[in-house]
């Protein structure tokens, strides 16, 4: 039991956390809900806002356009979080190796993530341009192509080269989670998996992936809630064309608040996307407590 | 007790010395692209802080691209936002019924009406108001490169969209160059303005009684235009990722005989630290079509306004008539021409433009307007993306001018 003392003690040493907290997010995040259920403008008019119900939800989802970018951002995700975790563990396995200038190696893997986002998507442009991009230099240079291409003019090539560019940007930080998780993986284990007799890819299942799976979780989760989101290097990159083919969920937020000036329903597709990625990690989160517990059973 | 009343002396001048130089400070937004250049605003800023002691301009540049959200979000930042800011001829109905921008109609001396073009005014006017002094009177002209149409042996620049194709296919049959013409397709404004200054060129129109009629009529034959030019191999494909300066810079390195661009591209095209083409090509109105024009255009023009939550009001307004003012325009007339009929016959102004100066008088008089409607950035977001699917060939021209009219019928 607590005394009375070491009650209000307790509450004193919170409440400062607590207050911090509620103003950065949970007063944003009750106004944005309410916004969303109302007609709300950006205007210097004063004008009254009028409660209008599920109105803006009803028009997001049955917007044609904005269920076609729900599906290429779910697209988006799904292949670049999976392709950034596949090449992280890959090269994080190669670094976990002995060999001659590791460290050096180690040090030069985190550059492409050290480099602001904004950065890397001019960069990348400037990569893929149709005329004087270094893409096609290489490739023609190669014999790959016999024609200078059009890598993000293209409705069908664009939004996959724009994952490209995030996949480059962002597999070290997947490197990194996975490289510290595999120098904690105890050698006698593997080692006397590998007298019983386990092939490097039965070891990599049974031991490996598992004893890694947790922090793993970790980055994927973080990986998956930004991709959700994407926003800033696609802008940059493509605007969202050509013809919206690379148009994902976030842009109809800025789009409805900043170019249309209609906070409400901008608020509404916000609550959208927010809960959508809410849902992803919660099947995540699902996923690794069944295969925790199974691996317990 | 000396060091306290040491500071408490500096205090007290420090006080009052900013009571005798009581400084205004003007925060103004301007673009870093197309028209005058930065080198230029600060230049014409520099003589306004001479001319008035006590008011000084902080100076911010940003891409067209970011202007408009930076008008609308300084909207809210009370006494801290712009006192001064460049916007887009789209925009005054928006700002307007909005009340982001101070009416200013009162402001504007009487005589100043008929001294400025018509066109120049189009753009600060929303609902019989004036929202600000127009400044950059801008139009898409033709240019052409004059070498390679000797080449090919055409004596005189096309006088109709037609005649531009078929110059363009003998050009190309020539083997002088492989895609004759380049444009500013890419999904953004900057392909509407293309779009409407051929729209103008067919008679066509964007709405009648507030209904989209952009489906049928002139503006369909602009797009098939435009889809054709692609198809015949006339156009260079790669314009549906281009910008201006991507126009600029194609044109420049002699990669194209025929270029659509706005005022600026003169002059920089003539730079030979630029530009290989410099004293290579020449300026005309963009073209007509039989029977329906004889020139075209479209009104590409930016005016300078007062945010309403700017605490500086006069001083900015003394400011923006600094800048409007005819002889700074006519001193800086080599990216952006002057918003004044008379000079325009003022030889200063010609000197070295003179074909430009000629295009000028007839594209200013024909420049037509994209649609004045305060949901006018919505509008042109849908036409972008269904031009797009027509010109990426995912869309036929009808299917995408009916999707586009379709969609513009649900906006809120």
């Amino acid at each position: 039991m607590l005394g009375r003392r070491q009650i209000r003690e307790k509450w004193m040493l919170l409440v400062p956390a607590m207050a911090v907290l509620g103003v950065i997010t949970l007063v944003p995040l009750v106004n944005t809900l309410w916004l969303s259920f109302t007609d709300a403008r950006i205007t210097a008019i004063v004008t009254p806002v009028k409660l209008i119900g599920l109105e803006n939800y009803v028009y997001a989802l049955t917007d044609p356009d904005f269920q076609e970018a729900l599906w290429r951002t779910l697209y988006f995700t799904v292949v670049s979080v999976g392709l950034e975790v596949a090449l992280g563990i890959s090269i994080a396995l190669l670094l976990n190796q002995e060999f001659r200038g590791r460290t050096l190696l180690r040090a030069l893997i985190i550059l492409p993530w050290a480099v602001p986002t904004i950065v890397n998507a001019v960069a990348w442009r400037l990569i893929y341009h149709p005329d004087y991009g270094a893409l096609n230099s290489l490739l023609f240079q190669l014999g790959f192509i016999s024609s200078y291409q059009s890598w993000i003019g293209s409705t069908q090539l664009a939004l996959n080269m724009v994952i490209l560019a995030d996949v480059w940007k962002n597999f070290p930080l997947v490197v990194y989670v996975a490289l510290a998780a595999l120098q904690t993986v105890p050698g006698e284990l593997l080692k006397a998996a590998a007298i019983e007799g386990a092939g490097p890819w039965k070891r990599f299942r049974a031991i490996t992936l598992p004893w890694i799976a947790g922090p793993l979780l970790v980055v994927i989760v973080l990986r998956t809630i930004e991709a959700f989101r994407v926003f800033d290097i696609v802008y940059v990159m493509t605007g969202g064309g050509p013809a919206d083919s690379t148009k994902t969920a976030s842009f109809y937020v800025y789009q409805e608040y900043f170019n249309y000036l209609r906070s409400g329903s901008g608020a509404s597709y916000a609550v959208l996307v927010a809960g959508i990625s809410a849902v992803l990690i919660l099947a995540y989160y699902a996923a690794a407590r069944r295969q925790d517990q199974g691996s317990r059973a | 007790m000396r060091r306290l009343l040491i500071l408490g002396t500096a205090a007290a001048a420090l006080l009052m010395n900013s009571a005798a130089f009581a400084e205004t400070t003007l925060n103004a937004l301007f673009m870093s692209q197309a028209a005058y250049s930065e080198a230029d605003i600060k230049a014409m800023t520099a003589d306004f802080e001479k001319a008035n002691p006590g008011v000084k301009v902080a100076l911010e540049f940003v891409p067209y691209e970011a202007l408009h959200d930076k008008i609308v979000a300084a909207s809210g930042a009370g006494a801290d936002g712009y006192d001064v800011v460049l916007f887009d001829v789209i925009w005054p109905a928006e700002f307007a019924t909005r009340g982001f921008l101070t009416d200013v109609t009162d402001k504007i001396p009487a005589d100043a009406t008929a001294k400025i073009f018509d066109g120049a005014w189009t753009t600060v006017e929303y609902d019989g108001k004036r929202y600000g002094m127009p400044w950059i009177l801008d139009t898409k002209y033709l240019f052409y490169n004059e070498d390679m149409l000797k080449q090919a042996g055409i004596a005189n620049p096309p006088k109709t969209w037609a005649e531009l194709a078929t110059q363009a296919k003998a050009i190309k049959d020539k083997g002088i160059v492989q895609y004759p013409l380049v444009w500013s397709w890419s999904q953004a404004e900057a392909m509407i303005c293309d779009f409407t200054t051929l729209t103008a060129a067919n008679g066509g129109a964007f709405f009648e009684e507030g209904q989209p009629v952009f489906a049928s009529g002139g503006a369909r034959d602009a797009l098939a235009y435009m889809k054709q030019t692609l198809d015949d191999g006339l156009t260079n494909p790669a314009s549906r990722e281009y910008l201006e300066e991507d126009v600029r810079r194609v044109f420049s390195n002699g990669e194209a005989a025929f270029a659509l661009n706005w005022t600026y591209m003169n002059a920089m095209a003539n730079d030979p630290a630029e530009s290989k083409v410099a004293g290579k090509f020449k300026v005309t109105s963009a073209p007509g079509v039989d029977g329906k024009s004889v020139a075209s255009g479209v009104n590409g023009s930016m005016g300078l306004g007062i945010p309403a939550n700017s605490p500086h009001a006069d001083e900015a307004w003394k400011y923006i008539a600094h800048l409007t003012d005819q002889s700074v325009q006519e001193t800086y007339s080599k990216l952006s021409l002057p918003i004044w009929k008379a000079s325009y016959d003022n030889p200063t102004v010609a000197e070295g433009q003179e074909d430009l100066i000629t295009a000028a008088k007839q594209s200013i008089a024909v420049m037509y307007p994209r649609p004045l409607v305060p949901s006018y950035t919505e509008v042109s977001d849908i036409l972008q993306k269904n031009l797009h699917k027509a010109l990426l060939g995912e869309a036929s021209v009808d299917e995408a001018l009916t999707a586009a009219a379709d969609r513009v019928k649900r906006i809120r």
